[in-house]
């Protein structure tokens, strides 16, 4: 059977997630056989199912695009993979807040259960995922005929882009008189994606004020980073949602880790305890946070990070 | 308007877990267990719409064995009115909670459903979906905002790259994210009352539906451990040690 891999795009392009996810999807054909599509549905696409047939693996690029796959709202999409589903043995998504939000959908009107975040995969039917915020990795076994899983992005190595599948249209158009986008309040930035940068500094609670976040832009801008957040620098207002890090926030496995004014709780710990290097600077010597860095100063980030700066 | 949230039995998320020595699942014997934290926001905010005179009646329910009843009083105490316990023993995951979960929608008619975004023990992050998807209801996850109007709910979701605001048909399933609201903690007063409250108790053959499990565990392992590093004593040292030693800024 085959795997039908679903597209994670934003803004008319391609998210770099969906590399990661055709390699998982590489990792089962190994055992399962079969061929790799992609499906894209949205509307416009023609660019991003374009980049899609470049990577490497995929056979075919399936194109839904209509104004009702606009915003890729859960119950339109779902109806669509539930009318392609029956051609594939594994249908696989992003673990992103698009892919959450629409396989389930998927795997119960399938009536199967669904693999959340797999991070390894061991054969065609046994896969990983943590569970307990990471503290504990279950292996999982599914007998069940169609495999709906979503996928942590950082846990596979990106395919490269060399490939050049055929793009095929697909004509289904779903109604959808439930739901609709009413709007969007998207974070603008100049700097890599979370997910994806190799560098990621984070400040926490110590920073002391959204004003103080400031203190990080200019070692972010020698170092190419990404800007993260604890949850309770986010509940403080200091920065935006989408910069948490952490079990219910993004998940970020990067060469170099920087926590400031972090103690480093589980919930956190959960979403970057996989970066290759971690630093924590932080000025309690007992902070949980140390337990984990590969680097620790103890030291004011007010004094730390501008010397730090500096220094770069 | 009805409103019906579900809540869920996990262990107390300050709880450090620990895996069975025999790798069959994560040891949760004697520890504390409590309301999900997304589940309590749920009852929050079903209880503020009672309040604001958008709800009628907040009725709370839970799949699981006969101590998640305590959860279930829990809600109550936080001001749910009565509360329904689907009970069973067998591990259930989130399809076979969600095909309850459709039962006791089908039986109540809520105009509103509200779940917690995922249960912080199987971090599944599936149910409700799955109950929209099983009750052809449309869904607003993620949320960190609701509000009720003119037959609609207008649901803002907290998604990767900001914020998302869509418009929902009622009757409609919504999930909550982090930042919906702050639970309140419940007075001893309305735990006393809570006790009182009208709990009803079913098991999922009485509903006609199946809950175990479909996946097999084959086994639990503990992630593999992180080397705890090295205390640097300068800014200069740890630049030196990120260039020389790990390699990762030139
Ligand atoms: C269901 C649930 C889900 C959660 N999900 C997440 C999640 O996804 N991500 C997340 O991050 N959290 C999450 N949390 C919250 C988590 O439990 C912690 O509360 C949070 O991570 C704490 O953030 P913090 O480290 O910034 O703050 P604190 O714990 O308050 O730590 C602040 C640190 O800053 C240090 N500090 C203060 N001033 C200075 C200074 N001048 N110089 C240097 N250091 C200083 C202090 O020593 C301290 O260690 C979740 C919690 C729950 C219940
Ligand atoms: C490795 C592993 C070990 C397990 N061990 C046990 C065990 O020892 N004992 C046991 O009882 N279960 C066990 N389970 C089952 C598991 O705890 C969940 O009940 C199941 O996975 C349901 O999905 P979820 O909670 O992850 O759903 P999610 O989709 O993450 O939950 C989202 C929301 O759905 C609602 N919800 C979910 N489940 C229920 C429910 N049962 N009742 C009411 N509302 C609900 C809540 O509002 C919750 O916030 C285990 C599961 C796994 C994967």
């Amino acid at each position: 059977m085959s795997i039908l891999v679903l597209a994670e795009h934003h803004d008319g392009q391609l998210a770099g997630a969906t590399a990661h996810v055709v390699a998982a999807a590489r990792a089962i054909q190994q055992d399962s056989g079969g061929d790799i599509d992609v499906l894209v549905a949205g509307e416009n696409v023609g660019a991003i199912a374009d980049a899609a047939a470049r990577l490497d693996g995929v056979s075919r690029v399936r194109v839904a695009d209509a104004a009702v796959y606009a915003h890729q709202l859960a119950e339109p999409l779902g109806e669509l993979l539930v009318a392609l589903a029956d051609d594939y043995g594994h249908v696989l998504a992003a673990a992103t807040t698009t892919g959450k939000n629409v396989m389930p959908r998927l795997a119960a009107l399938k009536d199967v259960a669904q693999l959340s975040e797999i991070i390894a995969v061991e054969s065609a039917d046994t896969f990983q995922r943590p569970i307990y915020a990471g503290n504990a990795i279950a292996t999982v076994q599914s007998d069940d005929a169609l495999k709906v899983i979503t996928v942590r992005a950082t846990a596979f190595d990106a395919v490269a882009e060399t490939g050049s599948a055929s793009v095929e249209a697909v004509d289904t158009v779903v109604d959808n008189a439930l739901s609709s986008f009413v709007g969007e309040e998207l974070a603008a930035s100049d700097r890599p994606e979370l997910g994806a940068a190799k560098v990621v500094i984070s400040g926490g609670r110590g920073m002391g004020s959204g004003d103080n976040f400031k203190l990080l832009d200019g070692i972010a801008d020698k170092l190419g980073a990404a800007i993260g957040a604890s949850r309770a620098a986010v509940d403080a207002g200091f920065v935006p949602n989408d910069m948490q890090v952490g079990q219910t926030g993004k998940i970020v496995a990067p060469e170099l880790y920087i926590a400031v004014g972090i103690s480093g709780a589980i919930q956190h710990l959960a979403g970057m305890k996989d970066s290759k290097v971690i630093v924590a600077i932080n000025k309690d010597e007992e902070a949980p946070i140390f337990q984990v860095a590969d680097y620790g100063l103890v030291a004011d980030l007010f004094e730390a990070l501008p010397e730090l700066e500096s220094k770069l | 308007m009805k409103v019906l949230v579900a809540v869920k039995r996990v262990i107390d998320y300050n709880v450090k877990i620990r895996v069975k020595p025999d790798n069959s699942d994560v040891d949760l014997t004697n520890v504390k267990m409590a309301m999900n934290p997304f589940c309590e926001i749920a009852v929050e905010e079903a209880v503020r719409l009672k309040e604001r005179g958008v709800a009628t009646e907040v009725v709370a329910v839970t799949v699981g064995p006969k101590a998640a009843q305590e959860q279930l009083r829990t809600a109550l105490a936080l001001g749910a009115d009565r509360a329904i316990h689907i009970q069973t023993d067998e591990r259930v995951e989130s399809l076979g909670a969600a095909k309850a979960l459709a039962r006791v929608v089908e039986e109540e008619q809520p105009g509103l459903t509200i779940l917690g975004k995922q249960a912080i023990d199987s971090d599944n992050n599936q149910t409700g979906q799955m109950l929209a998807a099983l009750t052809g209801r449309p869904q607003g996850t993620f949320a960190s905002e609701v509000v009720i109007e003119n037959d609609k709910a207008r649901v803002t979701r907290e998604i990767d790259g900001g914020l998302q605001t869509v418009e929902l048909a009622l009757p409609a399933i919504v999930t909550t994210d982090l930042r919906l609201n702050e639970p309140r903690y419940a007075k001893l007063p309305d735990i006393m009352k809570a006790k009182k409250k009208p709990l009803s108790v079913k098991t999922p053959e009485e509903l006609g539906v199946e809950v175990a499990s479909r996946l097999t565990l084959v086994k639990v392992e503990p992630p593999a451990e992180r080397q705890g590093g090295v205390k640097v004593g300068s800014v200069d040292e740890l630049v030196d040690k990120l260039k020389n030693e790990a390699k990762v800024i030139s």
